[in-house]
C-alpha cells in the first residue's frame, strides 16, 4: 500500500479546506498521512479539526521558528519527516508558499516536482491545466519521491468520520534555516466570505464598477460567493490586491464565475477560464470576455446585478 | 556588488514579461548608491536560446551593465529544476550578492525558480516582494512579501534572492542614450561546458518528470449572449437556476 504525505495548511489556528481535498487525492493511491507544522502548543487543536477528513494519521512538528523565520525552517522539518516516513508521494497545496516549498523540497530530495496539478491518480501521476487552460497535461515524476502541488478546489473533499491518530515528533531546525527574520505579519483580512480560491462561486468586478463594489458584494453574499477583482480594480485601490484574479493574481476554477464590468484581457482570462460556467455582464457587446462566457448579458451591471438578486430571492421565498 | 537576474527561461510566449520589474527595482536600488560614490554593477543572467538576446538588450538599454546568456542546444526542454541548476551555477561563480527575479504566477514553473535558486545557493529567500529596502551599511535587505496569505515584513543579510511582484514599480522605457549605450555592451554567451555542467544533467535527459499525455481542452461551447432590455437580470437568474448553480 502506498503512503502519501500531505502538508496540512493552516492560518490563524484554523486548518485550510485544502487539507480535506489533498487527503481525498492521497486516498486514491493509498494511506494518507497529514503533516502539521505549527507553533508550540497548537498542533493538537489543529489535528482535531481534521476529524471530518479522510486523513488516517497526523504527524506534527511544533516550533516557533516557523513563524519567526519562515519557509526554510518548514523545509528542515519536512525533510526530516520525509526521511522518517518514507512516503511514496508528497502533496502540497498550490499556494504561492506551497509551490516554493515544493520546489525547494524537490531539490533537497533530488526528486521531480509537478506544480498546480488539478488531478492526481493512483499511479501517482498528476494532471495540469496549462496555457491558460487550453491544454491538460498528465505527467509523472520519474526521479525520487514525487512532490506535487495541488490547486485548491480541484476536488470535492471526501468526508471522513473519525479523528486521525496524532503523533508529535521533534525536528531539528538548522541555524542556516534562520537566515530570514519575519518582523511583522498581517494575515489577509478574511471577511465573512469564502476564500477566493476555495469558493464554488466567484463574482468579480472590474473597471466597469467605477469603484462601487456594492452590487457585486450584495449578490456575492446572497449566493455565498467570494468576491474577485480585475487588476484595473485592484490598481485603482477599489479592492484589496489579495482579491485580484488573473496572471499576476489568483487562479480560480469555481463552478460559477461571474465577471462584471471586466473586459476580459488575456491576463485576466489566464486566472479564470477554467471555471466550469462563466457568466459575463458588460456594456460593450464586443468585450472579449464574451468569447469565453457561457452566458453573457450585454448591459449595465448596476441594473442587471440587483435584478438577478431580486429574482433569486423571490424564488427562494 | 548588487546584481540583477533576468530569467526569460520559462516565460509563456503569450503573456507579458515580468522581468522588467526586477531590472527596474535593481536599478532603483543601485543608482542612488552609485550617485553617492558606490560602484555597484548590475549583471543580467538568462538561460535561453540565442533569440533571448533581444530581451537582454532591452535590459541593458534600461541601464544594466553586463549580461550573461547561457545558451546550449542541450538545454532545450529544460524544466525548472534544470533551469535553477544552471542559473545557480553561474550566480555562485560570479561573486554576486543580490539576485532579483520577476515573479510569474500563471506559468506553473516560473514562480518556483526564485525559491529554487535560494535553495541551491543556500541564500536567504525574500520572495513576492511588493517593496524592497537595501541597507548598505548593515548589508541587509528588507521586503514586504505580498501573497494571498497577507503581508509579511521580512529581512535578511546578504546574499539574498529577491523576487518582485509586478506592483512594485513602473519599469522605465529605455532612453535614446540608454539604447545607444547598450549597443556597446557585450552579452557574454556561454555554453554548458563553459560553465562546467554536463549535458547529461540537463534538458530532457535530465528531466525529473515525463509527460504521459497532453490534450487540447475541448473548446467551450458557444455561449448564449443576450441584450439587456430591462429583463437581462431575470434571464440570467433563470439560466443560473436551470443550471442549478444557485
Ligand atoms: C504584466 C501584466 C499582468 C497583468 N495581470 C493581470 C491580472 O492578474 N488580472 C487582471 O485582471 N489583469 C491583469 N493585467 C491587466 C489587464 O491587461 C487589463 O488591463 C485588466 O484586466 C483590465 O481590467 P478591467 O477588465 O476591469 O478593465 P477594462 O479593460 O477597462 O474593462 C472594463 C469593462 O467594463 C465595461 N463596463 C464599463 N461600465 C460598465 C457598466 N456600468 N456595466 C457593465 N460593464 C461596464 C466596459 O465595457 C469594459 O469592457 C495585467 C497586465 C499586465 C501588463
Ligand atoms: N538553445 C538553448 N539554450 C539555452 N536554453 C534553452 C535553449 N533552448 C531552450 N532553452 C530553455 O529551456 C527551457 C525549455 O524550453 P523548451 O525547449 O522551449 O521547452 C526554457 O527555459 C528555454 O529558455
Amino acid at each position: 500500500m502506498a503512503k502519501v504525505l500531505i502538508l496540512v495548511d493552516h492560518a490563524s489556528g484554523k486548518v485550510a479546506k485544502t487539507a480535506g481535498e489533498l487527503a481525498t487525492f492521497a486516498k486514491r493511491a493509498g494511506d494518507c498521512i497529514g503533516l502539521i507544522l505549527a507553533p508550540e502548543g497548537q498542533s493538537q487543536a489543529l489535528s482535531e479539526q481534521l476529524a471530518n477528513t479522510v486523513i488516517g494519521q497526523v504527524i506534527a512538528v511544533e516550533s516557533n521558528d516557523f513563524a519567526k523565520h519562515g519557509q526554510a525552517c518548514l523545509l528542515d522539518a519536512i525533510t526530516q519527516i520525509v526521511e522518517k516516513v518514507k512516503p511514496d508521494a508528497i502533496l502540497i497545496p498550490s499556494t504561492s508558499a506551497g509551490k516554493e516549498i515544493a520546489g525547494r523540497l524537490a531539490i533537497r530530495l533530488n526528486s521531480g516536482v509537478i506544480t498546480d496539478a488539478i488531478d492526481f491518480a493512483s499511479d501517482l501521476s498528476a494532471t495540469q491545466s496549462v496555457f491558460g487552460g487550453s491544454f491538460t497535461v498528465a505527467s509523472k515524476v520519474s526521479a525520487g519521491i514525487p512532490v506535487i502541488t495541488i490547486r485548491p478546489s480541484a476536488i470535492e473533499a471526501e468526508v471522513g468520520s473519525s479523528a486521525p491518530a496524532f503523533e508529535k515528533v521533534d525536528a531539528v531546525i538548522s541555524e542556516k534555516a534562520k537566515r530570514v527574520t519575519i518582523t511583522d505579519s498581517k494575515p489577509a483580512v478574511k471577511g465573512g466570505r469564502p476564500e477566493l480560491t476555495e469558493a464554488k462561486v466567484v463574482i468579480s468586478g472590474g473597471r466597469g464598477t467605477n469603484g462601487d463594489f456594492k452590487p457585486v458584494e450584495a449578490l456575492a453574499d446572497l449566493l455565498g460567493a467570494a468576491v474577485g477583482a480585475s487588476r484595473a480594480a485592484t490598481d485603482a485601490g477599489w479592492y484589496p490586491h489579495t482579491h485580484q484574479v488573473g496572471q499576476t493574481g489568483k487562479t480560480v476554477s469555481p463552478q460559477l464565475y461571474l465577471a462584471c464590468g471586466i473586459s476580459g484581457a488575456i491576463q485576466h482570462r489566464a486566472g479564470m477560464q477554467t471555471s466550469k460556467t462563466i457568466v459575463a455582464i458588460n456594456k460593450d457587446p464586443e468585450a472579449p470576455i464574451f468569447d469565453v462566457a457561457d452566458f453573457g448579458v450585454v448591459g449595465d451591471l448596476f441594473a442587471v446585478l440587483p435584478q438577478v438578486g431580486q429574482a433569486i430571492s423571490a424564488k427562494r421565498a | 556588488m548588487v546584481n540583477g537576474l533576468l530569467d526569460r527561461a520559462s516565460v509563456d510566449a503569450v503573456l507579458n514579461d515580468l522581468d522588467e520589474y526586477a531590472i527596474e527595482e535593481a536599478l532603483r536600488i543601485v543608482e542612488p548608491l552609485n550617485s553617492a560614490g558606490a560602484t555597484h554593477s548590475i549583471t543580467l543572467i538568462s538561460m535561453g536560446p540565442d533569440r533571448a538576446s533581444e530581451a537582454i538588450r532591452k535590459g541593458l538599454s534600461m541601464g544594466a551593465d553586463e549580461a550573461i546568456l547561457i545558451s546550449d542546444p542541450a538545454l532545450s526542454g529544460s524544466d525548472a529544476l534544470t533551469t535553477s541548476k544552471v542559473l545557480a551555477k553561474v550566480i555562485s561563480e560570479g561573486g554576486f550578492d543580490l539576485v532579483f527575479c520577476g515573479t510569474e504566477s500563471t506559468d506553473a514553473r516560473m514562480s518556483v525558480i526564485p525559491a529554487m535558486l535560494a535553495e541551491r545557493l543556500g541564500w536567504a529567500q525574500l520572495t513576492f516582494a511588493g517593496s524592497v529596502k537595501v541597507d548598505p551599511s548593515s548589508s541587509s535587505v528588507e521586503i514586504a512579501r505580498m501573497s494571498e496569505s497577507g503581508v509579511e515584513v521580512m529581512s535578511a543579510s546578504l546574499p539574498c534572492v529577491v523576487s518582485v511582484i509586478e506592483k512594485i514599480n513602473e519599469p522605465r522605457y529605455p532612453s535614446f542614450k540608454g539604447i545607444m549605450a547598450a549597443k556597446k555592451k557585450t552579452i557574454a554567451t556561454k555554453s554548458l561546458s563553459d560553465i562546467g555542467i554536463s549535458p547529461s544533467e540537463v534538458g530532457i535527459s535530465g528531466a525529473w518528470s515525463a509527460v504521459l499525455d497532453a490534450k487540447a481542452r475541448p473548446p467551450r461551447d458557444k455561449g448564449i449572449k443576450i441584450e439587456d432590455s430591462g429583463e437581462g437580470g431575470l434571464k440570467l437568474a433563470e439560466f443560473l437556476q436551470e443550471k442549478r448553480l444557485v
